[in-house]
């Protein structure tokens, strides 16, 4: 950040200026960096509260070594005064336990089951789409292409009934097929992976094919397993969207509760109307993002590549 | 001699190039033809049955095959909901709840996403990894999710509400996911202007609403979940104005830098320039985004705030699934004149952003 300087005065009051803006700067950061930190460590401090404690003295975030129970042997409830104590506080895994006993564990399998299953069918068809658009020669592919890019545009909510009367009528409502089927294969991943095989050499494929190889020999052999960045991108992308699902989940899987995703099933224990079960939404809100939480620490590099692969492609 | 070894000069090479475009013709087809069923069956023909339906008197209730299940009655539904039915009002309500969310959104998490960028990308900042791992987290997990945290947040005795009270002693306990109060009326009222006073050309009505109704701003829970949303879409914006940021060459500052341009000459006729397709993207995604925005309200939505916080996605769901008699065919119609509202918005906002992108 070198200036330049044509007097020493306006340089050093230029410098001082510039000392401040950054310490302005750092300071918005970290402000900002409290502001997305500080929810997600108090929804899981409270995750570990009795109702009476989250609603009354919700701000102590530092659990003690000593646990409690939320009602005593007579089954009463205890007071917040028992479990809190200034920024400390004693824990309770009574939401979990209690969301546990639900029909949580078999959320956890749907939701995992429905998003591994599409995104395995989306790493296929949306590769074998965008290397037919990226390097084979059929009729309408021009056509198909502007198609594709053109399904983007439609909101999902349009889609909402049609597809539930669809389903409906291939009796496919309510069931895992019907889910899976419908999102198998999608726009955005279609034309990532177009645009990743375009950027692949052609020679590859020639010597292949030089070597006597048909198309699919090649696809599959050869290009496939160097497209492993778009891929995983692709699977990042098509894990979260799906383990986050929440309104195809609700239109396909909404008439049965043993069928339903986490996102899903929170908005059934959350209770009806104002009388929120706090303890219970929290902890299920805890159990639904630990997987993403630790599929993203994990994986962070893939995260912010992809996202910026998005914001490259435009 | 070279020219007898290309493929053009060879009658063999020029069949084995036609059987080469055969099988590649055959290959094509056979690889797109999965994608393109699904796309087809699920995406194109439901905006096609959606459009259908919208001009028929279908509720739903009776099934298809009936004989008498619906007849076509043109631009009805239309008519009901946008130009003189009984549901006018509640049209336009949504559509006002859903502008003020659109406006207050895109245009905060837009420019906070770009600031924060600009920020984490200067060259002397040291954990740029420990920030952008914290604005990006909360945009891992269900929109669902926040709206359980924010509900938490938000509560009568939640953490908001907690630190409020710690600031100032003499502070109320607001009920912010019930307040149907709009912010532009809060704002009137401190200045001593109420409906009353304000006179009587406010209740004027367009589309059934009166004008004071339809300037009263979002109300404080509508509000809250605006900031929900600018909460979690912030980090992801922010990552991608990160990744153009790092495309831009150091040498084009450097040349500035001799040409003795100021940081703010830099960023005003350098750094936007060249992200105005980078802006362009992240809008268009906004837009999109806050147009449909549907997950939030349903969790955060409740009997006293339907008036405030129904968003026109929501209505759509609340017409075709809800209530004492569902509608699927006017909630098509909704459905498809929020499709229309989107593409109209994306279209004007190419114009001013002007993104020179041939895709969206």
């Amino acid at each position: 950040m070198a200036s330049l300087a044509f007097t020493s005065q306006s340089h050093s009051m230029r410098s001082l200026l510039r000392r401040v803006l950054a310490v302005m700067a750092v300071g918005f950061l970290v402000g900002f960096a409290l502001i997305q930190i500080t929810p997600c460590v108090l929804t899981i401090a409270n995750s570990f509260k009795c109702d009476a404690a989250v609603e009354n003295r919700p701000m102590p975030f530092i659990p003690l070594p000593e646990t409690v129970t939320c009602r005593d042997e007579t089954g009463v409830f205890i007071s917040a005064d028992e479990q809190v104590d200034g920024f400390f506080f004693r824990p309770s895994v009574d939401g979990y336990r209690k969301i546990l006993e639900s029909q949580l564990p078999r959320w956890v399998f749907n939701t995992a089951f429905l998003s591994i299953a599409v995104t395995i069918l989306r790493l296929v068809f949306d590769s074998m789409a965008g290397y037919a658009l990226a390097r084979l020669k059929f009729p309408g592919n021009r056509a198909l292409f502007f198609v594709v890019l053109g399904t983007m545009m439609i909101p999902g909510v349009v889609l909402l009934i049609p597809r539930f009367l669809l389903l409906k009528q291939l009796g496919l409502l309510n069931t895992y097929q019907g889910y899976i089927i419908v999102l198998a294969a999608d726009a955005f991943g279609i034309l990532l992976m177009k645009q990743f095989f375009e950027s692949i050499p052609r020679e590859v494929e020639e010597a292949a094919m030089v070597d006597g190889a048909n198309r699919y020999v090649i696809f599959f052999r050869i290009v496939l397993p160097m497209a492993t960045p778009a891929l995983t991108a692709l699977t990042i992308f098509g894990f979260q969207g799906n383990w986050n699902n929440f309104m195809d989940a609700l239109i396909i899987l909404g008439g049965d509760t043993d069928l339903y995703n986490l996102p899903l099933g929170l908005t059934v224990l959350r209770g009806s109307g104002l009388d929120v079960q706090y303890d219970l939404v929290l902890a299920g809100s805890v159990i639904t993002t630990l997987p993403m939480a630790v599929i993203f620490f994990i994986f962070q590099r893939y995260f912010v590549e992809g996202i910026s692969y998005t914001g490259l492609k435009g | 001699m070279s020219a007898a070894t290309t493929a053009a000069g060879n009658p063999v090479a020029i069949q084995d190039q036609a059987q080469q475009n055969r099988s590649d013709a055959f290959a094509g087809l056979s690889f797109v033809a999965p994608a393109a069923i699904v796309l087809f069956v699920f995406l194109i023909l439901p905006l096609l049955v959606a459009l259908y339906f919208s001009f028929t008197n279908w509720s739903g209730t009776r099934p298809l095959d009936h004989p008498e299940a619906y007849e076509v009655v043109g631009l009805k539904n239309y008519d009901r909901w946008l130009v003189s039915g009984r549901r006018v009002d509640d049209f336009y309500r949504a559509i006002r709840n859903t502008l003020y969310y659109v406006i207050g959104v895109v245009p905060v998490q837009t420019v906070f996403a770009l600031l924060l960028a600009v920020v984490v990308n200067q060259r002397w900042l040291t954990r740029k990894g420990f920030f952008r791992t914290a604005f990006y987290f909360p945009s891992i997990t269900s929109s669902i999710v926040v709206s359980f945290i924010f509900l938490f947040l938000f509560s009568a005795g939640g953490p908001i509400n907690a630190v409020l009270g710690a600031l100032s002693p003499n502070y109320e306990p607001v009920a912010w996911t019930t307040n149907n109060d709009g912010l532009f009326h809060l704002l009137l009222e401190s200045l001593g202007i109420t409906e009353d006073t304000v006179g009587a050309w406010v209740e004027t009505e367009i589309m059934d609403i009166d004008i004071w109704e339809w300037i009263a701003g979002p109300s404080v829970a509508l509000s809250t979940i605006m900031a929900l949303a600018i909460w979690t879409t912030t980090g992801t914006l922010m990552v991608i104005y990160l990744a153009a940021l790092q495309g831009i060459p150091s040498s084009v500052y450097e040349a500035a830098e001799v040409d003795g341009a100021t940081n703010w000459a830099q960023f005003r006729h350098i750094t936007l320039p060249l992200l105005k397709p980078t802006t362009f993207f992240v809008v268009t995604l906004g837009l999109i985004g806050t147009f449909q925005v549907f997950d939030q309200i349903y969790v955060l939505q409740n009997d006293q705030t339907g008036r405030t916080t129904t968003s026109v996605a929501y209505l759509v769901y609340n017409t075709a699934f809800e209530g004492n008699s569902p509608n699927l065919a006017e909630a098509s119609a909704i459905a498809i004149v929020l499709f229309v509202i989107i593409f109209i918005a994306t279209i004007l906002q190419r114009r001013f952003v002007g993104g020179d992108r041939a895709e969206e």
